[in-house]
């Protein structure tokens, strides 16, 4: 274990843009109706409850988590669809990359099925693509991972709602308030404006930071292709002045 | 003009969906991989301090408990360290992992950790916090992860002294946060997302 955290020393987690971020009650978004607070949150600066966070080393990794197309496929075969690479950094609101952070993603298989028992969708499973991958990020931030581009699927909702194509992440950093869970999508997919969980998305600007552009110069000739996605975590202040008594 | 900030934006949350569990949990929904699930013990060995189980449920609005939850907890060691690269006070329990995460009972939400009672940790000016641990609830429906704390019932004076407690404007509602104690000597600690016994999230 390393210790992730250099000089200048740290202070608490800036607080969550709440105007940036979406709001608990979105009612386009049905089930948001009932699953939302509706009293106001309270609000504290972080102890080290939040300052601190579990660690993973990079030997709970097996050879192919971060490959979706393998991981779950019998010897000698592959999922089926569009091979890509995904990659990108974790990085904090103050721009630096963020070191041993896992990232866990899941999604559905090319046709927009996911192998799960409460998944009522027709199309097809595939045999060889179970949906979830894992990594860890290296010492610049940076990680990748290889899978199918998942296809749309419809939802119960609206009559007729369909998300787009996307890949479903979680990510832990160095302190549990950066804990966090969200969507990455992809670059022209038609759906993305007409889909109601991207909807609580507040600006074209958010939307955009959940988007990941085509990018050919990671693409693999004859290969695969590659979508770049950086996610950003809270940041810490950084301070020599932290206003804390000796120790703490 | 000024010179610009520069900082980056959060990335915004989208809600963890009604398959949080194949990314997260992949073996609980039959998906064998990676030699098991993350979480799922909090103990690599015998622990210090006084061992306890934590049961709850998520309601939503209507009282009908989540199916499609994931429930994660956060904590210190009985002696009060997190078993973190950024703990600076000590060595916490080397057989403690601190953290751990529960999809929740297939049939009824149940969520369940094997844990241990949490020392109390310092508040940022010093004084002492009441014994707490973090939680953390994901589910679909659920646009941006809801963070609660865990205090403990059976904690009544440390938890009149607590920092964060005793400056709650509504009183009244401190009960959502704490666990009490069952005739069998587990701890319950049921989660309301809305309605009167709404639970306290925090912004923290
Ligand atoms: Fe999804």
């Amino acid at each position: 274990m390393s210790i992730l955290n250099g000089p200048p020393k740290s202070g608490g987690f800036i607080p969550r843009d709440r105007v940036w971020q979406p709001d608990a009650l979105t009612p386009p978004y049905k089930t948001s109706v009932k699953r939302s607070p509706q009293a106001a949150l309270l609000s504290f600066p972080t102890t080290l409850s939040e300052e601190t966070s579990p660690v993973f080393g990079h030997s709970i990794l097996g050879d192919l988590d971060n490959d979706l197309i393998l991981n779950y496929a019998k010897s000698g075969e592959s999922a089926i669809g569009p091979r890509i690479i995904v990659h990108g950094r974790v990085l904090d609101e103050n721009g630096r990359g963020v070191p041993g952070a896992l990232l866990e993603f899941w999604q559905a298989n090319a046709g927009g099925r996911y192998r799960h028992k409460k998944e009522s969708y027709q199309a097809a499973l595939d045999p060889n693509f179970g949906g979830c991958g894992r990594t860890i990020t290296a010492e610049d931030g940076s990680y990748e991972f290889r899978t199918i581009q998942p296809g749309p699927y419809p939802w119960p909702n609206g009559m007729n709602d369909w998300r787009p194509a996307h890949i479903h992440f979680s990510i832990f950093g160095h302190g549990f308030a950066q804990r966090l869970i969200t969507q990455m999508y992809f670059e022209g997919d038609p759906h993305i404006k007409l889909c109601p969980i991207v909807g609580i998305l507040k600006t074209q600007e958010a939307i955009d930071a959940l988007t990941a552009p085509l990018d050919m110069n990671r693409t693999v000739p004859m290969d695969s292709r590659a979508f770049k996605f950086d996610i950003v975590l809270r940041g810490q202040r950084q301070t020599y002045f932290e206003n804390r008594k000796e120790g703490l | 003009m000024v010179q610009k900030l520069d900082y980056l934006h959060e990335s915004p949350s989208q809600t963890a969906g009604p398959y949080v569990h194949i990314g997260c949990t992949p073996n609980f929904t039959g998906i064998g991989i990676y030699g098991g699930d993350l979480g799922t013990s909090m103990k690599t060995g015998p622990v210090k301090g006084l061992e306890i189980i934590i049961r709850g449920t998520v309601f939503d609005g209507t009282g009908t408990p989540l199916r499609d939850a994931m429930v994660e907890i956060w904590q210190p060691d009985a002696a009060g360290l997190f078993p973190s690269a950024n703990e600076t006070r000590g060595a916490a329990d080397p057989n403690f992992v601190g953290w751990g995460r529960s999809p929740g009972d297939m049939n009824t939400g149940e969520f369940i950790f094997d844990t241990v009672k949490p020392g109390a940790v310092p508040f940022p000016d010093g004084r002492m916090q009441a014994p707490h641990i973090t939680a953390w609830i994901v589910a679909r429906g659920i646009n941006t992860g809801l963070h609660t704390r865990i205090y403990f019932e059976d904690e009544p004076e440390a938890n009149a002294a607590d920092p964060i407690l005793s400056r709650i404007e509504h009183q009244n509602r401190i009960p959502t946060l704490l666990a009490s104690k069952q005739p069998d000597g587990s701890y319950r600690f049921d989660v309301h997302l809305q309605g009167p016994n709404e639970t306290i999230f925090f912004d923290m």
